[in-house]
């Protein structure tokens, strides 16, 4: 579904990705850890192609088809979505408004009849009751007053309506009490099926209790250093980054 | 939702210089001589068979109006207003002078039309094109009209007013934005061609929004528009004035006056939509909109609640105000102003507490883009004898890009111990994670900007009528094309 092949990324003129080569399947969850600075986040971005990340080398097939080109909102409409790790508030915008708008978006992209109000409302219904959430939170304006918890519950709604390819968690449990962690990961594991793929960009192994992975790999100075199973995660829980700190040989 | 698909692409494809108004037109219909003198207010006041007192009252204005300075206290610049290069009185043009059909007309304007989902007859008649078969919004018009009579509530031109209800219209106008207010209302009041006139009798509750919508086939006279509404004791009226279609016009100045009269527990809510011609890109043509607006609350316990959305206008000028004479009354004035390319506007309000227990509520929403220049400017006074006055006033400024301006110029003036006011302002820029957030879900960039500036102007856009409302979302969003990439 996924393949990055010797991809180099700079931000501002900084070379941070130097040569990623990733490729995740279909039903997969894979975990991309890595210390402090080590171009998580920027992976992250770059994947959803956000401007000012520039792609100087490599590429980035979705689906077969190389997005490197494309503009965020169209990889949005191929099936990328990227759970933030500071959700952005929109004052006055309602979340049904700005679900709304955004899954009508894609799937106009996608060539798909957009859905009319009736319809987007029962979809969305269906949704909030799947994943236990208050109607009142589709009323209140998109992460407007929403306490940490509520901003991350608030992404994997969209997830759920948004129905994504791949998803790419980054960081997405910053600042999370063990409580919400727990919440946001059984939103996912909600999410998760055979077609679809989780991309978990975590500092902490915890989420991973929760999340468990089928691919861990460490990202470290913008390569991936080492790859494995579930239990690499355990390890760094463990011995921490130390190992990963210089740089390539 | 196939008008909606189409939406998105139509406003990729319009810029800001492709917002022309297809044809113009040199054909002289039954004009006044060009310039400005007393021959011109007679022959306007002779062509509209006034009384003889009416016409004393033009050319009082007109003396006056020779006598006084232009306003230049507003954050504006153009270039000095050359009064005897334009006409002032045009008749209607006739059929023939008119496109013929759509197919003649500015396809650009259409597009903007089918982007408003305006219906195509409504948009033969915004267009300006001739029509012969009577269509809905006369038919409807006049269906209206007659539920109207039924009720009371007089509804017609300020023209018709004049001949029909003489004492009603010497009665009040002018009675609140007084002939010698200010230049733009004294060049009005000499030279105003038609406009609306409302009465509202005791008790009566209108039944139905009045709008200009319905007497839209004399909207040609919008350069020196009269509105006069008087609500009697314990009645309510809803006003609607303008569409969200693009005005076409050729007439650059444009000098409104609108005054508003409430008795005893009466309620007048005036709601516009201003979107005129605001010139090119470079800043060349345009409307200057100079606009005086003024409602008093005569009577105890009366409410007038101002509404605006202004997008167009390459220069806006314009304080709908309220006087909060009557103890108990309420003013209130929600405004959202966008400017963009070189606009510039210069727009607030003025509340003047008079009786006791009077209040006023303020909110603007200001969106600067382009190399626009926006400015918030309003003035809450407190009489001495006004005790227990009470203001809040909230003024909010959004930038689009970095080479527009957002200005708040905010006067307070308070003579009495026991008045409380608030003030609220804040400046905000749209956020690059505003917009990569919104992408990131598939929402495009000039969607997402829509997106955020309605939310920021949101508790304004619900105080209009529920469907005007929905036609000025998607004006707002309009009104900000070109503003980011």
């Amino acid at each position: 579904m996924l393949e990055i092949k010797n991809l180099h990324a700079e931000v501002e003129g900084k070379s941070i990705l130097k040569g990623i080569n990733l490729t995740i399947n279909k039903g997969e969850v894979h975990a991309i850890m890595g210390p402090n600075g080590s171009g998580k986040s920027t992976l992250a971005n770059v994947l959803a192609g956000r401007d000012d990340y520039e792609v100087t080398e490599g590429s980035i097939f979705f689906d077969g088809k190389d997005i490197s080109e494309l503009e965020p909102e169209e990889r949005a409409g191929e099936g990328i979505f990227l759970a933030f790790q500071y959700p952005v508030e929109i004052p006055g915008v309602t979340n049904t408004t700005f679900l709304k708008e955004a899954l009508n978006a894609q799937r106009k992209y996608r060539g798909e009849e957009e859905l009319d109000g009736m319809e987007f409302v029962k979809m969305l219904r269906g949704k909030t009751k799947e994943l236990g959430i208050k109607d009142d939170m589709l009323k209140r304006a998109v992460n407007v007053g929403f306490s940490g918890g509520e901003k991350k519950r608030n992404d994997i709604l969209q997830m759920a309506v948004l129905n994504p390819k791949l998803a790419v968690l980054d960081e997405t449990d910053s600042g999370l009490d063990i409580d919400a962690l727990r919440i946001v990961a059984d939103g996912v594991n909600k999410l998760r099926s055979e077609n679809n793929a989780i991309l978990v960009i975590t500092h902490y192994q915890r989420l991973l209790n929760y999340i468990v992975p089928d691919q861990v790999h460490v990202l470290a100075h913008g390569e991936i250093r080492r790859s494995g199973g579930k239990e690499l995660a355990l390890e760094l829980e463990e011995k921490g980054y130390a190992d990963y700190s210089g740089e390539a040989a | 939702m196939a008008a909606t698909l189409e939406t998105v692409e139509q406003v990729k494809s319009l810029e800001m210089e492709k917002y022309k108004y297809g044809f113009v037109t040199d054909i002289e219909s039954d004009k006044a001589p060009k310039g400005l003198s007393e021959d011109t207010v007679r022959f306007i006041s002779a062509k509209k068979n006034e009384p003889e007192w009416l016409l004393e009252w033009r050319l009082k204005a007109y003396r006056h109006w020779l006598t006084m300075p232009e306003p230049t206290w507003g954050k504006l610049q153009h270039a000095p207003i050359d009064y005897q290069d334009s006409y002032y009185y045009a008749a209607p043009k006739s059929n023939e002078d008119r496109p013929q059909s759509l197919d003649e007309v500015d396809p650009e304007l259409l597009k903007t039309y089918e982007k408003l989902g305006i219906p195509i007859r409504e948009q033969e008649v915004l267009a300006g094109v001739a029509v012969d078969y009577v269509f809905d919004s006369v038919s409807v018009a006049t269906t209206f009209r007659e539920q109207l009579k039924e009720v009371g509530v007089i509804f017609c031109s300020i023209s018709d007013a004049v001949q029909e209800y003489p004492e009603l219209v010497k009665k009040y106008m002018g009675s609140v934005v007084p002939y010698g207010d200010n230049k733009h209302a004294c060049l009005n009041s000499a030279v105003f061609t038609d406009g609306s006139f409302v009465y509202i009798p005791k008790g009566v509750r209108c039944p139905m929004e009045l709008s200009t919508y319905f007497r839209i086939n004399e909207l040609n006279t919008g350069q020196f528009e009269r509105t006069l509404i008087v609500a009697d004791e314990g009645s309510y009226v809803s006003y609607l004035e303008g569409c969200t279609a693009p005005m076409r016009d050729e007439n650059q100045l444009h000098a409104a006056v609108v005054e508003l009269v409430t008795m005893d527990d009466a309620e007048i809510k005036y709601s516009t939509v201003q979107n005129w011609y605001p010139g090119d890109a470079e800043g060349k043509g345009g409307i200057y909109n100079f606009v005086t607006k003024r409602g008093i609350c005569r009577g105890k316990n009366s409410k007038i609640s101002w509404t605006q959305v202004e997008t167009g206008s390459a220069i806006t000028w314009k304080y709908p105000s309220c006087i909060l004479q009557g103890d108990n009354s309420v003013g209130e004035f929600y405004s959202v102003a966008i400017t963009n390319g070189r606009q510039q506007a210069d727009t607030g309000t003025k509340m003047i507490h008079l009786g006791k227990n009077t209040t006023s509520r303020i909110i603007s929403k200001g969106i600067s883009a382009g190399k626009s220049q926006n400015t918030y400017r309003g003035l809450v006074r407190v009489s001495a004898k006004a005790e227990g006055a009470r203001n809040f006033t909230q003024c909010d400024s959004l930038l689009v890009g970095d080479t527009c301006g957002a200005h708040t110029v905010p006067y307070i003036e308070s003579k009495n111990r026991s008045a409380r006011l608030e003030h609220e302002a804040t400046t905000s820029k749209i956020s690059e994670d505003q917009l990569f957030y919104c992408r990131q879900r598939g929402i495009s960039e000039e969607d997402a900007v829509g997106l955020v500036v309605n939310g920021f102007c949101r508790e304004v856009l619900q105080e209009l009528p529920m469907e005007f409302a929905v036609e000025a979302q998607k004006l707002v969003s309009i009104s900000l094309e070109g503003s980011v990439g």
